[in-house]
């Protein structure tokens, strides 16, 4: 794991330095997945099944595997139809000149073999370079799982963000996270989970009450949320290691949108317990509560710079409508970022540069406007609008690559939670049981 | 074909069907609303006075605005009606969106004036704002009284500001309680249904605090009086109008018990 930490490293200056190169150039807020940007041309091949009870795991695995390579955003993953109608197994089978050639003009081609060996889901794969004749091979793999469509999944999975760790500039693949989200209409809204694409939505919580904005801690380990009590709305962790509530000292007043720092050693959160509802920052175990504003208005939903660990962005009514801000962690510096409408939600991208956030522009009764997902590049103030037209969305939260957001939309009547590339493209739905809102993604 | 008694239901119907038949070929075909009603099965056996009848509702239970399919089977009947709907087919199915929990009632007779009946309940979840109960609590007094006297406070949109109303409602229940003194109060606040959840709470806590300070400042004992916010995650009310939206924005006085 530190030789993968440290060439991530090496590969994020080099990615900054390209990134910022372009920051400057563009007009534009440019986040790295707009078109324009040089996509990897890649071929995903159906795999060679080495066993012929392997065909509906096979299956799975086909399709999961180009789902997660067409979603990663930096490939133009050739379509199916203009594949060699050919399933190399091995690279013995494969000829990379078949695949370079037209009309499939891949760059890279990925492929390998499947089969069930005692009980076993054995999988096989390559990355060839499809320009290389010489010497293809830019990754071999093998996964040995039990054989069932969960593990099929997981491996395609695997496989998929090994592919896109080598050939996406070192930042590693989201195929493995997971979105926590709430789900419940009127009545009681529980905690639910799900993987990044939608599959294996299940709940986690068991409350029966109403609990809002789970945040999922940096290391995976526990689900920081918001549970409404007797006394009113409490801060509360649920350990995903021990699979139960575990201890967060009770405050009183109203406690609200938890927010991890990327060490996980601190959970900012708003409070009442002063009389007016602040932003308030604890020990990640709930101590030394200690308050951070102190304006009068409404403080909410604060998120931390997960570079620096040293700012915090929050949404505050101190002047009318909420609008978003950022400060230090100490509570110097204040700044806001917003110039009017109405602004919740936000979310700060993994580099640091950019916040992510609902708005409504035009808020208010004679002028109504539509709430869409925004982007802003915090340096500059500069924001682009990624969602038109397609109901009401809110709490946007970025993915840990940087290069997608999850958000909640009722376009269609219902509540649902959406997916897209940061660049507004490639949006699609990934829960149908709605009501379902508040999606967090996982760090890693 | 149907069986023409020369009765004034037989002539009444031949001539609904040839209605029905003309409308068919004059607008193409169309659902079952326009189609004669199908022969009535014929009895099993000669011993069957009493038609047969199930009624069932799938999902049994559902959310407000969510709809359910009514699915009824019957044997032996020649009429069929369910409550609320009508006349209908010996079999179908229904799409029903009740707007509070309904128990449907379908009748069954045949000609020899057999009845049978089939029941099926569809629960609606209607969202429910917290109520005070209506029943009398000694030290506390009346449920009504306090309602009267301790009366709920409004606000405009995205504000916690307290009207010149509010501020004359907060001396008149200052008066109730001080002349009630083992009373203790829970003060809800809630916000309309637009904007965001999170920012909600804060603001609901906001118009619940406002109005425990108009009560303290004229004379009431804040540790008389508990905050509470819900937020937009309780309503009074569903419709997306301006009317409905006021009345979800306030700071509601409750019996603490």
């Amino acid at each position: 794991m530190s030789s993968r930490l440290s060439k991530y490293v090496m590969w994020m200056v080099v990615a900054f330095a390209a990134f910022s190169r372009y920051g400057s150039a563009q007009d534009n807020v440019f986040t790295g997945t707009e078109k324009g940007v040089d996509r990897i041309r890649v071929a995903a091949a159906d795999f060679k099944p080495l066993s012929p009870d392997s065909a509906a795991l096979k299956t799975t695995f086909d399709s999961v595997l180009y789902a997660d390579l067409a979603q990663a955003g930096i490939f133009d993953l050739v379509s199916k139809s203009l594949l060699p109608q050919l399933t190399p197994g091995a690279p013995s089978e494969m000829n990379v000149t078949q695949w370079s050639a037209n009309p499939t003009n891949a760059a890279m081609v990925a492929f390998g073999s499947l089969g069930i060996k005692s009980g076993r889901l054995i999988v096989n794969g390559w990355l060839f370079d499809a320009k290389n004749t010489q010497y293809p091979q830019v990754l071999g793999k093998q996964y040995a799982e039990d054989a069932n469509d969960n593990s099929a999944r997981d491996i395609a999975h695997k496989f998929a963000d090994e592919i896109i760790l080598r050939l996406g500039g070192g930042i590693p693949g989201i195929a493995e996270t997971k979105i926590v989200y709430v789900h419940g209409g009127s009545g009681s809204k529980e905690i639910w989970m799900m993987d990044y694409d939608g599959a294996n939505p299940h709940p986690v919580t068991h409350l029966g009450t109403v609990s809002l904005s789970p945040r999922i801690s940096p290391d995976n380990s526990r689900i920081a949320f918001s549970s409404l009590g007797r006394e009113g709305f409490q801060i509360r962790v649920f350990s995903l290691l021990l699979n139960r509530m575990v201890a967060f000292p009770a405050a009183p007043g109203t406690n609200l949108s938890p927010a991890w720092s990327a060490n996980g050693a601190q959970i900012a959160y708003s409070s009442s317990r002063s009389g007016d509802p602040e932003i308030w920052i604890a020990d990640a175990n709930g101590s030394g509560p200690r308050r951070v504003t102190s304006f009068r208005g409404p403080d909410v939903s604060p998120v931390w710079n997960p570079k620096t660990g040293s700012q915090i962005a929050w949404i505050s009514g101190r002047t009318g409508l909420p609008q978003l801000y950022t400060m230090d962690a100490d509570g110097a510096g204040v700044t806001r970022m917003t110039d009017g409408g109405y602004a919740t939600s936000p979310s700060w991208s993994p580099n640091g540069q950019f916040l992510t956030f609902a708005w409504d522009r035009k808020y208010g009764p004679g002028a109504p406007g539509g709430q869409d997902i925004y982007v802003m590049e915090i340096a500059s103030k500069r924001w682009i609008q990624l969602t038109h037209d397609t109901g009401r969305c809110d709490f946007p939260s970025w993915s840990p690559d940087g290069r997608h957001i999850v958000y909640a939309s009722n376009s269609g009547g219902r509540w649902e939670i959406w997916t897209m590339l940061a660049d507004g493209t490639q949006r699609h739905k990934l829960s149908t049981n709605g009501a379902n809102d508040m999606p967090n993604w996982s760090w890693k | 074909m149907i069986d023409t008694k020369l009765t004034a239901t037989g002539v009444r119907r031949n001539a609904l069907m040839a209605l029905a038949l003309g409308a068919m070929v004059l607008s193409g075909c169309h659902k079952k609303a326009s189609a004669p009603p199908p022969a009535p099965l014929p009895s099993t056996t000669a011993t069957d006075s009493v038609p047969t009848a199930t009624l069932t509702a799938d999902p049994a239970s559902i959310d407000l605005g969510q709809s359910a399919v009514l699915n009824w089977r019957t044997q032996g009947a020649t009429t069929v009606s369910i409550d609320g709907i009508g006349n209908v087919n010996l079999n179908g199915t229904q799409t029903v969106t009740p707007s509070a929990s309904t128990n449907f009632h379908l009748v069954a007779k045949n000609d020899a004036g057999g009845t049978t009946e089939a029941n099926v309940r569809v629960t609606v979840r209607v969202p429910v704002a917290p109520t005070a109960d209506t029943s009398n609590q000694g030290d506390m007094g009346s449920e009504a009284a306090f309602h009267q006297n301790v009366q709920d406070i409004f606000f405009g949109y995205d504000s916690y500001d307290l009207s010149s109303d509010a501020a004359t409602s907060a001396q008149r229940a200052a008066s109730y309680l001080a002349a009630h003194p083992a009373i203790k109060v829970v003060i809800g606040g809630y916000c309309d249904e637009r904007g965001s959840a999170e920012y909600n709470l804060a603001l609901g806590e906001n118009r619940a605090n406002a109005a425990k300070t108009a009560l303290v400042g004229a004379g009431v004992s804040s540790n008389r009086l508990r905050v509470i916010s819900y937020g937009k995650e309780k309503q009074f009310c569903t419709e997306q109008n301006e009317s409905c939206y006021q009345q979800n924005r306030r700071a509601q006085f409750s019996l603490d018990r």
